[in-house]
C-alpha cells in the first residue's frame, strides 16, 4: 500500500452557550445533534446502536419542544438518542460533554480532508439550527482540544491495519514518528501545562495531556499509542489502529499530511520495510519538550545515543518513505502518494530553515504568526488574555468569527478543496468503501432503515416481524462499484433486501 | 517550561527574509509588509470577541474521549 488505506477521523468539538458559561454542555451538545437530525434526517431517524432497541424505538422522533421545555429532565439515557447516521455515511453524536462527528470510511488523505471538513460544516449548520430553537441561546463550537484549564477532548484518527502485523512493531516504529510529527500537524496552543499554569506558546494542543507510552485509556493516563482494538471489520484479518494523540486541525494541509504521512509509515511497518529503529529515550517527556519549543531546536535523544531535532527525525522517516515508495512502486506510484511525499519534504525543508515559511499551510505556524504580529503591534506578553482569546477563536467554526476562516478569507491559508466539494460531502458518501452502501440506504430508504453502524445496516421491512440485518463487515465492499447499480435499480428497501438475499 | 514574556524575534523580520526579492529596496518592501500586517490585524480586530478577559474566563470545557 501507499497513502491509500481505509481511514477515518472522529472529532469532539468544544462547545459554549453564549452568555451562559454554566450551561450544561451535555444538554447543549444534545441540542446541537438533535437540531441537525430533526432538520435534515428524513422521516424515521435511524439509530446508531442496535443494542437497546425498545427504549430508543419508543422515543424516536425525539422532539425539540420537550427538550427546550425541560432540559433538566434530560438524563444520560436520553442523551443516548443524540446519535444519528448521516447520508454521507458519517456519525453525528454526543460523546461525554461534546458533540462529535466521525467521518465515513475513506481511502485517501484528501478524502479525509474532504469528509472531515464536511463535518465542520455539519457542525456549523447544527449549531445554527440549535441556536434558533425557541428560548435557545447561541451555541458556538470550537474545533480545538483544550480549554487551557485542565480539560482536553480528542481528535482521533483510525487506520485499518493487517492483523498479522505484530503490535510490538507498531509501537516500536510509530512512537518516534508520533513524538515528532507534531511539527507538521500540531494546531498550536497558548499555555503550557495541562491547566495552562505557565505562559507561552507550544506546538501541540494535546502534548501536555499524554502521560504514558502505551495503554488502553483515552480519558486519563492517556497513552501515545492507544491499544483499543475494535476493528469494525473481520478481526481475523484486521485491526483498527486508534490514534488519540493528534490535534484537531483546521488547515487542510495539516490534516492531509497528518493522515498521509501516518498512512505511509504504517505501510512501511506492515511491509517490514523499516530496518532502522529510532527508539526515543523517554518518549512522553520528549513529546512535551518538542511541543514546548516552537523554534524547533529541541533535541530528541535516541537510545542509540543520537540527538535529533523533531524535524530531523521526521526527515529520517521521509527518506525511508521515499525509498519505500521508489522500491515498491517506482514510477507507478499513485499521484496522491507522490504529492504527500513532495509536500512533506517541502514542509520539513522550510521548517528547518524558518518555521514561519509554513504559515500558509500549517495550523500551528499560522496561529503563531498571528500571535507574534499582535505581540509586536500591541506589545503583549504571553500572559495577556488577548493572546489566549486568539488561540480559542482561531478554532471558532463560524466563518464570520473564526480566525482560521478569516485568514483563509484573506488568502493567507492555502486550501486543497473548494467549498462546493466540501458541501457535496455533507450529503454524499465516499464511493469506494462500505460508507457508500450505508449512506445511500439512509438517503433512499430512510423510512425502512431502523439502525446502522460501521458494520451493518438494519432494515425494518413491511410484512416482516423481525428486523433484517445486512452485515457490512468488509470496509471495501458495498462501494459504488459493488452496489451502485443495485441501489439505483431498487426503488424500495424490500426490493433491495430481496436482491441482496436472493 | 515557561517562555520569555516577550521574545526578541519579530515576525516582520521573518517575512523579509523569505519574501524579499534580491533587487527590491528593503525599506520600501518593509513598509509594504507593515501595511499588509496592519491590514490583517485590522480585519482580525473587527471580529475578535470584545472582552478578552471575560471570554477567556468563561471558556470552560469538560474532558472528553
Amino acid at each position: 500500500m501507499s497513502v491509500r488505506r481505509v481511514m477515518g477521523t472522529e472529532v469532539e468539538y468544544g462547545i459554549s452557550v453564549q452568555g451562559q458559561p454554566t450551561a450544561n454542555p451535555m444538554v447543549a451538545s444534545s441540542q446541537v445533534v438533535n437540531a441537525y437530525a430533526s432538520a435534515t434526517v428524513r422521516a424515521r431517524r435511524a439509530r446508531w446502536d442496535f443494542e437497546e432497541e425498545s427504549p430508543l424505538r419508543d422515543a424516536r422522533g425525539f422532539d425539540m419542544s420537550r427538550q427546550v421545555a425541560d432540559p433538566s429532565q434530560l438524563t444520560d439515557e436520553d442523551m443516548g438518542l443524540a446519535n444519528v447516521i448521516l447520508t454521507n455515511g458519517a456519525r453525528l453524536y454526543v460523546d461525554h460533554a461534546h458533540p462529535e462527528y466521525s467521518t465515513p470510511e475513506v481511502t485517501t488523505p484528501l478524502d479525509i480532508v474532504r469528509w472531515d471538513k464536511a463535518g465542520e460544516q455539519v457542525m456549523l449548520d447544527a449549531s445554527r439550527r440549535a441556536s434558533q430553537l425557541p428560548g435557545g441561546a447561541p451555541i458556538v463550537l470550537y474545533k480545538n482540544n483544550t480549554d487551557n484549564k485542565g480539560a482536553s477532548y480528542g481528535a482521533h484518527e483510525n487506520y485499518l491495519m493487517r492483523r498479522s502485523t505484530p503490535f510490538g512493531d507498531i509501537v516500536r516504529h510509530l512512537t518516534p514518528f508520533f513524538v515528532s510529527r507534531q511539527v507538521v500537524c500540531g494546531a498550536g496552543r497558548v499555555g503550557i501545562g495541562q491547566d495552562g499554569r505557565d505562559d507561552g506558546f507550544q506546538i501541540s494542543q494535546r502534548a501536555d495531556y499524554f502521560e504514558v507510552e502505551v495503554g488502553l485509556e483515552t480519558t486519563l493516563k492517556r497513552p501515545i499509542i492507544n491499544t483499543r482494538d475494535e476493528p469494525h471489520a473481520d478481526p481475523e484479518k484486521y485491526r483498527r489502529l486508534h490514534v488519540i494523540l493528534g490535534d484537531a486541525n483546521l488547515a487542510e494541509v495539516s490534516t492531509y499530511l497528518k493522515l498521509g504521512t501516518t498512512a505511509l509509515v504504517l505501510s512501511m511497518i506492515e511491509d517490514r520495510f523499516l530496518s532502522q529503529e529510532f527508539t526515543v529515550e523517554g518518549s512522553v517527556s520528549a513529546l512535551r519538550s518538542v511541543s514546548h519549543d516552537p523554534t524547533l531546536q529541541q533535541r530528541i535523544t535516541l537510545t542509540d545515543g543520537r540527538k535529533l531535532t523533531a524535524v530531523q527525525l521526521q526527515m529520517e522517516y521521509l527518506d525511508l518513505a521515499k525509498k519505500y515508495v521508489e522500491d515498491r512502486f517506482g514510477s507507478d506510484a499513485d499521484a496522491q502518494t507522490v504529492d504527500v511525499l513532495q509536500r512533506w519534504e517541502s514542509v520539513l525543508d522550510r521548517l528547518e530553515r524558518d518555521p514561519m515559511l509554513c504559515a500558509t499551510e500549517l495550523d500551528w505556524v499560522a496561529k503563531l504568526k498571528l500571535l507574534e504580529q499582535y505581540r509586536d503591534r500591541d506589545g503583549l506578553g504571553w500572559d495577556d488574555a488577548k493572546l489566549q482569546l486568539i488561540d480559542y477563536q482561531y478554532s471558532d467554526i463560524r466563518p464570520e468569527k473564526g480566525l482560521y476562516h478569516r485568514l483563509v478569507g484573506m488568502g493567507r491559508i492555502e486550501r486543497l478543496l473548494d467549498d462546493e466539494q466540501v458541501e457535496v460531502a455533507m450529503h454524499d458518501p465516499p464511493e469506494d468503501t462500505r460508507a457508500y452502501f450505508r449512506g445511500r440506504c439512509l438517503e433512499k430508504y430512510a423510512d425502512h432503515v431502523a439502525a446502522a453502524s460501521w458494520d451493518s445496516v438494519i432494515f425494518d421491512l413491511p410484512g416482516r416481524e423481525s428486523l433484517q440485518r445486512v452485515p457490512t463487515i468488509d470496509p471495501l465492499r458495498g462501494s459504488r462499484a459493488h452496489v451502485g447499480e443495485l441501489l439505483d435499480r431498487c426503488e424500495t428497501a424490500e426490493a433491495l433486501f430481496a436482491a441482496l438475499t436472493r | 517550561m515557561a517562555q520569555e514574556r516577550k521574545q526578541p524575534r519579530k515576525s516582520t523580520e521573518n517575512e523579509e527574509a523569505t519574501e524579499v526579492a534580491p533587487e527590491t529596496d528593503v525599506s520600501e518592501r518593509k513598509e509594504a509588509l507593515d501595511d499588509d500586517v496592519d491590514a490583517i490585524l485590522d480585519e482580525i480586530d473587527d471580529v475578535l470577541e470584545t472582552n478578552a478577559e471575560d471570554f477567556v474566563k468563561s471558556f470552560i470545557q469538560k474532558g472528553g474521549e
